[in-house]
C-alpha cells in the first residue's frame, strides 16, 4: 500500500537518520520494540487517519506574547477532569437514598482508604473549578478574545459556566447533612420564585410538592448523568473552536505589518 | 450564483418518470426520504416523550389527604403555641418530618372561626422567605427564622424581614376529643386561604396570578374552600 506524504511535524519529532557506525551488526532489542510500536501506530493510522487530526490539534501556531494567562482554560479542563475521576470513584460508595446517603458519605470520609482525600478533592475541586472558570472568563474578556470570530465560543463558554453551576447546586445536596439539606430547600424555593413557571420548576426539581423520597436521587441523576454528558459535549465543541480559530494575541502587542508593506511605507 | 441546471417541473408527469399520475408532485425519492424522516422522529419520540413524562410527572402528582393525630384537645391552649412533629413524607426518616405549632382558636385575636377546620390554628414552620425552619419565641410572641431574619407575629403574619406572606397553616379537625392535622394551605396577608404554595411566592395583589396553583386540586379537605 503506498504511503501518503506525512504533513510537517516539529523537527524534534522527526525520525533521525542513523549515525555512522550505527545499524551495523545485529538489531538490538530496544530497536525491535520501537519498530513494533511504530508498526502498531501505523496500523491504526492507516485505517483512521487520526495523526492528521492530532497534528492539527496539537501543533498549532500561537501568536507572539502568549503568556501564563493563556493556561487558565487548560487549568479549568484539568479541574473538570479531576472532578470527573474523583466523582466516579465516590459513586462507588455513595448511596443516593434519603435514609442511607448521610451514612454512606460518612463511611467514605471515615472508613474508606483515602476516602477523605478523594472526597476532599471533589469538594474543594468544585470550588477551584468555579474560581478557574471566572479567571478564564476574565482573561477572555480583558484580552478581547470574545470578539469576532470567537463570539460563539464565548456563548458556549457561558453555557458551560451555567452547567457547572448546576453541577455545584446538585452536588451540594449529596452529602445530605443539615447544611446541604437546608441549602437545597432554599435553592429550590429560589427557583420557585420565578413568575408563572417557578412553581412548576420547583416541583420538578423536588419531584413533588414536598421534599420527598426521590428528590435526592433526582439530584444525583442530574449531577452525575445529565449534566456531565452535556458538559463533555460542550467542552469538545469549545476546544474544537479554539483549535479551529486559534488563540488571540494579547492586546498590548502591536500589529507588525508584513515585510513588503513596511518597505513601501519608507 | 444562479443555478445553472434547468428548472425542473414539479410534476412527475412532465419529468417523464415512469408510472407518473396526472398532477402528481411527490416522487418516490421524496416519499422515501419523508417516510424515513418520519420514522426517525417517531422512534426518537417513542423514548423521549415517556422519559420526559416520567421526569415531569411529579408536577401533576395528586397528593393524598391524610389526617394525623397530634394529641388530646386539652393539650392546646389559646394563648401560646405547642410544637408537634408531623410526617409529611413517610419512609424517608427525619427528612420527611416537620415541626408544626398548634394552639386553640382565640376569638379575641382571630375573630370568628371560618369553618369547622378553623377551631385550632396549626402554623407551619416553613419560612415564607425561602423555606428555612422558623421557631416560636415565647418571650416576644414572635416566629423567627434563623436564615435571613424573617419575623412573624403571633398569628403568623409578617412582622419584619424578607418574607412575602404569612406563615402557611394546616387544616385542623377534632375527632373523639383528639386533634387531627390535615393538609397544608397558604394564606395571604388577610389570612384568606389559598391552595398550598411554595415560599417566596406572594399571594397579595398580582402575586396570586404570577404564582399559579398546582395542577393537583385534591390537596384540601372536602368542603374546604380553595
Amino acid at each position: 500500500m503506498p504511503k501518503l506524504p506525512a504533513p510537517p511535524i516539529p523537527a524534534a519529532l522527526k525520525p533521525k537518520p542513523k549515525r555512522p557506525g550505527e545499524g551495523n551488526g545485529k538489531t538490538k532489542p530496544h530497536e525491535v520494540a520501537a519498530e513494533a510500536g511504530i508498526h502498531a501506530v501505523d496500523w491504526v493510522d492507516e485505517r483512521t487517519s487520526l495523526s492528521g487530526g492530532l497534528r492539527w490539534l496539537m501543533f498549532r501556531k500561537v501568536p507572539k506574547g502568549t503568556n501564563w494567562f493563556y493556561t487558565l482554560g487548560s487549568a479549568t479542563l484539568f479541574a473538570f477532569l479531576a472532578q470527573a475521576v474523583t466523582g466516579v470513584f465516590l459513586a462507588m460508595y455513595y448511596d443516593p437514598s434519603a435514609i442511607h446517603a448521610y451514612e454512606s458519605a460518612r463511611y467514605i470520609t471515615n472508613e474508606v482508604f483515602l476516602g477523605q482525600f478523594v472526597r476532599g478533592m471533589h469538594k474543594w475541586g468544585a470550588t477551584v473549578m468555579m474560581i478557574l472558570i471566572f479567571l478564564h472568563m476574565g482573561r477572555t474578556f480583558f484580552f478581547g478574545a470574545y470578539k469576532y470570530p470567537r463570539e460563539l465560543n464565548w456563548v458556549i463558554g457561558v453555557v458551560l459556566l451555567v452547567l457547572t453551576m448546576v453541577m455545584a447546586l446538585t452536588g451540594y445536596l449529596l452529602p445530605f447533612d443539615q447544611r446541604s439539606y437546608w441549602a437545597t430547600i432554599v435553592a429550590d424555593n429560589i427557583n420557585g420564585t420565578g413568575p408563572l413557571v417557578g412553581p412548576y420548576l420547583a416541583d420538578f426539581l423536588r419531584a413533588g410538592p414536598e421534599f420527598g423520597a426521590t428528590t435526592l436521587s433526582r439530584f444525583y441523576a442530574i449531577h452525575m448523568l445529565l449534566v456531565p454528558g452535556a458538559l463533555i459535549a460542550l467542552i469538545g465543541a469549545h476546544l474544537y473552536l479554539v483549535a479551529k480559530l486559534g488563540t488571540t494575541a494579547p492586546p498590548w502587542l502591536k500589529v507588525e505589518p508584513p515585510e513588503e508593506l513596511r518597505k513601501a511605507e519608507v | 450564483m444562479a443555478d445553472r441546471r434547468q428548472a425542473k417541473s414539479p410534476y412527475t408527469e412532465d419529468r417523464l418518470i415512469p408510472g407518473a399520475f396526472e398532477g402528481e408532485t411527490v416522487t418516490r425519492r421524496r416519499f422515501m426520504v419523508g417516510s424515513v424522516h418520519a420514522a426517525g422522529v417517531a422512534a426518537a419520540a417513542a423514548f423521549t416523550l415517556p422519559a420526559l413524562g416520567f421526569a415531569l410527572g411529579p408536577i401533576f402528582h395528586r397528593g393524598r389527604i391524610s389526617w394525623q393525630d397530634v394529641g388530646p384537645l386539652s393539650d392546646f391552649p389559646d394563648t401560646t403555641y405547642v410544637p408537634r412533629v408531623l410526617t409529611l413524607t413517610p419512609d424517608i426518616g427525619e427528612v420527611g418530618k416537620t415541626t408544626v405549632y398548634i394552639r386553640k382558636h382565640n376569638p379575641s385575636i382571630d375573630g370568628k372561626p371560618k369553618d369547622q377546620y378553623d377551631n385550632y390554628v396549626a402554623i407551619s414552620t416553613k419560612c415564607m422567605h425561602l423555606g428555612c425552619p422558623v421557631r416560636y419565641i415565647e418571650a416576644s410572641q414572635r416566629f423567627v427564622c434563623p436564615c435571613h431574619g424573617g419575623v412573624y407575629d403571633f398569628q403568623g403574619k409578617r412582622a419584619g424581614g424578607p418574607p412575602v406572606r404569612p406563615l402557611d397553616r394546616f387544616y385542623t379537625r377534632s375527632a373523639n376529643g383528639r386533634l387531627e392535622i390535615g393538609p397544608r394551605f397558604s394564606v395571604n396577608s388577610e389570612l384568606r386561604r389559598f391552595s398550598p404554595r411554595d415560599p417566596g411566592q406572594p399571594l397579595d395583589g398580582i402575586g396570586q396570578y404570577l404564582y399559579p396553583r398546582r395542577f393537583d386540586t385534591t390537596n384540601k379537605p372536602p368542603g374546604a374552600k380553595s
